[in-house]
């Protein structure tokens, strides 16, 4: 998978929002990352780390205040025309919020042809029809559902549509941005089922952006962890579960209860506690941004912001233990 | 312990067949349609399900919130605690019982707490009222809790204001409201749902820490199976208003007996297992509760449906060690019953 190109490449990612004079958050601080054609790139995070701040200044949603996002080499930023018009139909998002993200006042058709209208891809009236009818069906609802309005679906079912109308035009890249979290459990795995199932069929790219580590682990080929705006660690889904790096990242796995008592019982006196909260993204002091919480913090964690290594077999991690400052 | 298990009068708190119905403008909604358990002393039982199912309802009723005239406690239903049933209290009564007796932390902490209040006052309110403490001491014993549920600098924190704390820090007030009079029952309604999982875990340690001190008896109303396993020692499974099944937390975990607890544990994705197998899904979505099924609520999305669970209600199916189901496939004359199927443990498969 790594030796082709790239589709989305972010190179030193920021995104600062200027609160008041002398306070500045930085909501994405310096992240870089790859996604690769065909694959999922899952971004964990707890809430406020950036995470959805990054999906959408990835797609262009958001200006950015630094750094590059090249989709396919281009800079998303700065797309012009044609170039921008193909993009912007390439790259789709589905959102977290199925409730606020799809028009109360329009037909499901409505919502799901309105790409179809814009980027002119039927001919006529008929294909514009058969296109609706044959994404809905994709997504495991049927004609009837077509001529409906949104109040009439459940939260389940208005995600299909989401997803529906980010397919229909023919979108290389999909955002998703905690597409699961607003839905029950049973609901969530029809959901995933789903994801995992039209990736295989029409060879999309996923970058996956939630809080739910193991569901995030379940779908996702690699995983980016981030903390307060930056990237802490970047890997594979089975080798972040097997062989965390960070502290974060192992305080973060250890912190999800595993829905097996037994297993919980064993894993009770093994288990990393974070102590305090996550500090505030507002004017962050210089250094490793978990410091405060880190129980291995050396006097170079207060100084220096650990840049991220590749320790081997693109197992990339942000941490000067890591980096051969001083192994624990 | 485990031989007292099953003694009645080891229970704190006894609900029998619970049913609550709120009037709506649609017509009825039966939210509760007869719910039955028992919660022993020091003992942890979860009730698990999905979003309307009940089982905040279930905690609501428990702790004397339903009111009229939209909702309503059904005749016949009967809530015991400490042997008296507190659907007959008087007014009195209740005010003992809430806060002193039973306490209950909601989900959002933020509009559980009243805004106008500083923190120490709300915690001291309680202590006042029902251990009749004077200001002073009052005003001392809350610093104290606060400090014990882990809040930094407990006299600062005391005076400032619920919007000036994070949503974890608010969880832990609502944790140290709720202990304050030492009560020996407390409700936890979707505690940790809206925090962070580093900040669940500590929260979940605090409940757990300060239950074994004190010896508490903690209803756990979740949809997430992980702090289940994490906390209960009992699971109560809640489906379209009734308890589908009930059990110990290895029973249920291990030997689910009703199909739509096997599906709910084989529908989350587990951090220690391979990923990209197909998670187990329930087709469908949940029945309305407006006009509630004839037969098994869970018979539309059943895949083991037979011609009598649409018609018929089924009866809770005794186990050992007071595991039972409500499923017509455990009944004895169900001529053709996939029982191995389901005996075989398909749950057994995914461990």
């Amino acid at each position: 998978m790594k030796e082709c190109n790239p589709i989305l490449s972010v190179k030193h990612l920021k995104k600062y929002y200027q609160i008041s004079r002398s306070a500045t958050l930085k909501a994405v601080d310096d992240v870089s990352f790859d996604i690769y054609p065909g694959e999922t790139l899952g971004m964990v995070g707890e809430s406020g780390c950036g995470k959805t701040t990054c999906g959408r200044t990835c797609v262009g949603l958001y200006g950015k205040t630094d750094g590059d996002v090249l989709y396919n080499g281009a800079d998303v930023h700065t797309l012009q025309g044609s170039e921008r018009f193909r993009f912007k139909r390439e790259v789709q998002m589905v959102f977290q919020d199925p409730y606020g993200s799809l028009d109360p006042r329009m037909t499901v058709a409505d919502i799901i042809g309105e790409g179809i209208d814009i980027h002119h891809l039927a001919k006529n009236k008929k294909e514009r029809q058969e296109k609706i009818y044959h994404y809905l069906e994709q997504v495991g609802l049927n004609q009837e559902h077509a001529s409906r309005f949104i109040h009439e679906f459940s939260g389940g079912q208005r995600q299909r549509i989401s997803i529906a109308r980010a397919l229909v035009v023919e979108p290389k890249f999909i955002v998703l941005d905690e597409p699961i979290s607003a839905l029950d459990v049973s609901i969530q795995a029809q959901i995933v089922n789903l994801l995992v199932d039209l990736q295989k069929r029409m060879g999309l790219t996923y970058l996956f952006v939630a809080h739910d580590l193991s569901m995030v682990k379940h779908i996702s080929d690699r995983v980016a962890v981030l903390y307060l705006g930056t990237l802490v660690e970047l890997t594979s889904s089975a080798k972040l579960y097997d062989n965390p790096m960070h502290p974060y990242t192992q305080a973060l796995l250890s912190a999800i209860p595993i829905p097996d008592p037994n297993v919980e019982r064993e894993r009770e006196s093994q288990k990393i506690k974070l102590q305090c909260e996550v500090p505030s993204p507002i004017n962050t002091k210089p250094g490793c941004r978990f410091q405060g919480r880190c129980q291995y913090a050396m006097p170079v964690c207060r100084e220096k912001m650990p840049g991220l290594v590749d320790t081997g077999d693109s197992h990339f991690v942000a941490c000067h233990l890591c980096s051969g400052e001083k192994k624990v | 312990m485990e031989s007292e298990k099953r003694q009645i009068d080891t229970s704190v708190l006894r609900v029998e067949d619970l049913r609550v119905s709120y009037h709506t403008y649609a017509g009825e909604v039966q939210a509760v349609r007869g719910v039955s358990f028992h919660v022993d002393k020091g003992e942890a039982l979860a009730i698990v399900g999905e979003s309307g199912c009940g089982k905040s309802v279930t905690a609501k009723s428990v702790m004397g919130l339903i009111k009229p005239p939209q909702g309503e406690v059904k005749k016949g239903s009967a809530i015991y605690f400490q042997e008296e049933n507190i659907l007959n209290y008087n007014k009195q009564q209740w005010q003992q019982y809430k806060g002193g007796k039973c306490s209950i932390i909601f989900q959002d902490a933020l509009a559980a707490l009243n805004p106008t209040m500083r923190i120490g006052k709300q915690i001291m309110e309680n202590l006042q009222i029902h251990k009749r403490m004077s200001k002073k001491q009052a005003a001392a014993e809350a610093v104290e809790m606060l400090r014990r549920v882990g809040i930094p600098e407990p006299e600062k924190r005391a005076r400032q204001y619920p919007f000036e704390l994070s949503g974890g820090m608010r969880q832990r007030v609502m944790i140290a409201i709720a202990f304050a009079c030492d009560p020996p029952l407390l409700i936890c309604d979707e505690p940790t749902t809206a925090l962070d999982v580093t900040i669940q875990g500590q929260i979940l340690d605090i409940i757990k820490d300060l239950q074994k001190e004190k010896n508490t008896s903690v209803v756990m109303i979740t949809h997430d199976l992980g702090v289940v396993a994490n906390i209960a020692q009992r699971i109560a499974v809640m489906y379209c208003g009734m308890i589908v099944e009930t059990g110990l937390a290895e029973d249920i975990f291990y030997r689910p007996k009703h199909p739509y607890t096997w599906a709910l544990i084989r529908s989350v994705p587990r951090l220690d297992l391979e990923n990209k197998q197909e998670l187990a899904t329930i087709p469908g979505t949940p029945p309305d509760l407006l006009s509630p099924p004839k037969g098994c609520p869970f018979s539309t999305r059943c895949t083991f449906c037979m011609p009598v669970c649409l018609e018929r209600m089924p009866e809770q199916t005794p186990f050992e060690e007071g595991h039972t189901a409500a499923c017509w496939l455990h009944h004895p004359i169900a001529p053709e019953t996939p029982v191995p199927v389901l005996k075989g443990g398909a749950a057994h498969e995914g461990m």
